[in-house]
């Protein structure tokens, strides 16, 4: 018995839903995104005495590749403004860029340019750069791979080892999920747009270096700033993936850290010095120290 | 005394008023899910097509020309979900024979409190282990170039449903009366013979449900899949790299932007009305329970 009300209450509940729907469903595009993007307000440390006279909270929201960099920055900040507390919420490019559209956050982070159709009331600007190394398990003999060959792989044109140079074995090619700021920025310059062939998509960097770091036959990319030792960074057309070579513009794989602001919304004052403070050239011994290129020098 | 009683009606319909409430705001949940899922996930269904949607091979998101097919996902779920039933069930339902007639005291209370304990490991833990441990070992194994396929999920999956279907098996085989067992045994079959063919058949609308359960937490689960499948969208077959419903969801919703966001909610409005199907034939398969508990 308690069975067949439940049904009842079922139907009932999806009779409703759909019934709301007809009435909703004209106004609803963006009723989808209400995203747990907002930052939290942590209340800001007041107890020590502030020595300048900016107070309040800075948010931040977006690129998972630009935490290095923003957590530096902010911490650098934080110690200079003792009022002012900066959040950084890493959610990804996309969400970080709708959260400064819908006015949840103060500074957009992205780690590709902004598209077309998000360009409309936003501004960006470009504090680093940021080299995609393109990483293999140490346990393989390749040193070097061409852009080509590298475009070739992916797109499963290449599919053992041995064409390259290396040993016998099948490779298997690791990537990052759509919408990710390193897959954009790779398979644009990688000229690899929609045709990869992936063995495994990844959401993280992190993710992408465990995986690689485990498999003998992987080839992935990531961040020039998260490489370590598990890992093999190859070089790219004889260049090797630096800071140096990244500025100089000789490595190819590198994109932008943009920062993104609504220009319909006033930043506060602290938000606004905390903006000056990332654009200047006082952030960039920071920035290189988290691994990015800094642009303002 | 009359104003005793007077006072305890009161009691009784404030009480009842706030069991009330209580029963209320699970349907309100409901409610709110449900409305915001459709309203949510109705529209990029009408731009992408209907058809298109739900029978494309294709879901490339982010493409200069967007396809959003999610019949990958879609067969993924099901083969998977259905794969991890294949092997949760015999060794679950065999448990669970084990557990109810046969064991002794001491080893049924060892391997239930074993299986509670199955039950209670975050399926985080159960991707981890399958990242470092069953993909590696399938790769090995299969002599793959990769071991993030359908297959690796299809094991964790089957690991993860099993303590649903032992103890729900379980408490329906404990709930068979003894007269029936007795009975059999009275008319000469062997205590084997008994328990297969006398008890499990009594007990098979609690089998079919705890089958039912494991179907529904199979195709809900996404953390220890997406650790382990590879989540690339290919049709699938048993060594491909392949994305489960869930895990569509969960790997893009982080970058996400204008259709490609509103299919994504599209995606987990087809997964609810996966499971709310699962939840009426639970139902039905309750109701149809007849003789016995």
């Amino acid at each position: 018995m308690k069975n067949s009300k439940f049904a009842v209450v079922l139907a009932g509940v999806l009779g409703a839903a759909m019934v709301m729907t007809g009435c909703g469903s004209s106004s609803s595009s963006s009723s989808a995104s209400s995203s747990s993007a907002e930052t939290e307000a942590a209340s800001s440390s007041s107890s020590s005495s502030a020595s300048s006279d900016l107070s309040g909270t800075v948010g931040t929201d977006g690129s998972t590749s630009m935490e290095k960099v923003i957590q530096l920055l902010s911490e650098q900040f934080q110690n200079d403004n003792p009022g002012v507390t900066v959040t950084y919420n890493p959610t990804g490019s996309s969400s970080g860029i709708t959260a400064v559209k819908e006015g949840s956050t103060d500074i957009g982070l992205a780690s590709r340019d902004l598209k077309d159709d998000e360009k409309e009331g936003l501004t960006q600007t470009t504090i680093a750069l940021d080299g995609i190394a393109v990483i293999v398990n140490p346990e393989n003999g390749v040193e070097d791979l061409s852009l080509e060959q590298i475009k070739q792989i992916y797109t499963g044109e290449i599919t053992n080892w041995s064409e390259v140079g290396g040993n016998d074995g099948e490779i298997v090619c690791i990537g990052r999920e759509a919408g990710s700021g390193t897959r954009d920025g790779f398979e644009s310059i990688t000229d690899t747009k929609d045709a990869c062939k992936l063995s495994q998509e990844l959401t993280s960097t992190g993710d992408v270096i465990q995986t690689v770091a485990g498999n003998p036959n992987a080839i992935g990319y990531a961040s020039l700033a998260s490489l370590n030792d598990t890992i093999k960074a190859v070089t790219v057309e004889g260049v090797e993936c630096t800071e140096d070579t990244v500025l100089d513009g000789s490595y190819k794989i590198q994109r932008n850290f943009n920062v993104i602001t609504n220009d319909s919304k006033e930043l506060s004052p602290a938000a606004q010095a905390f903006f000056d403070y990332i654009t200047s050239a006082d952030a960039a011994d920071l920035i290189s120290k988290a691994g990015a290129v800094p642009v303002n020098k | 005394m009359e104003e005793v009683k007077k006072i305890g009606h009161t009691g009784e319909k404030v009480a009842h008023g706030i069991f009330f409430v209580c029963g209320m705001v699970a349907i309100a949940f409901v409610l709110f899910i449900t409305v915001f899922l459709v309203i949510s996930g109705v529209p990029a269904i009408g731009k992408i097509g209907i058809t298109d949607f739900l029978f494309g091979t294709v879901w490339a998101s982010t493409a200069a020309e967007p396809k959003f097919g999610i019949l990958p996902f879609i067969l993924t779920s099901v083969y998977g979900t259905f794969g991890a039933i294949l092997i949760a069930v015999p060794i679950g339902l065999l448990c669970a024979i084990y557990l109810s007639k046969f064991a002794g005291n001491k080893a049924a209370a060892m391997i239930r409190s074993a299986v509670e304990l199955l039950a209670g490991i975050p399926s985080v833990v159960y991707g981890l282990v399958g990242m470092i441990v069953v993909v590696p070992w399938v790769r090995e194994t299969f002599n793959l170039p990769d071991g993030a396929n359908l297959f690796s999920a299809i094991i964790v999956l089957s690991v993860m449903v099993l303590p649903n279907v032992i103890s729900v098996s379980e408490t329906s085989l404990d709930a068979v009366p003894k007269e029936y067992e007795e009975a059999s045994l009275a008319l000469g079959a062997n205590y084997t013979e008994t328990v297969f063919k006398v008890s499990v058949h009594a007990a098979r609308s609690g089998i079919a449900s705890a089958v039912v359960l494991g179907v529904g937490r199979a195709i809900g689960e996404a953390m220890a899949v997406m650790m382990v499948a590879g989540n690339v969208a290919n049709m699938p077959s048993l060594f491909t790299s392949v994305r489960f419903l869930t895990t569509a969801v969960v790997s893009e919703m982080s970058y996400a932007s204008g259709l490609q966001r509103e299919a994504l909610f599209s995606i987990a409005l087809v997964l609810f009305i996966f499971i709310i199907i699962i939840t009426l034939l639970l139902n039905f398969v309750f109701k149809k329970k007849g003789d016995v508990a």
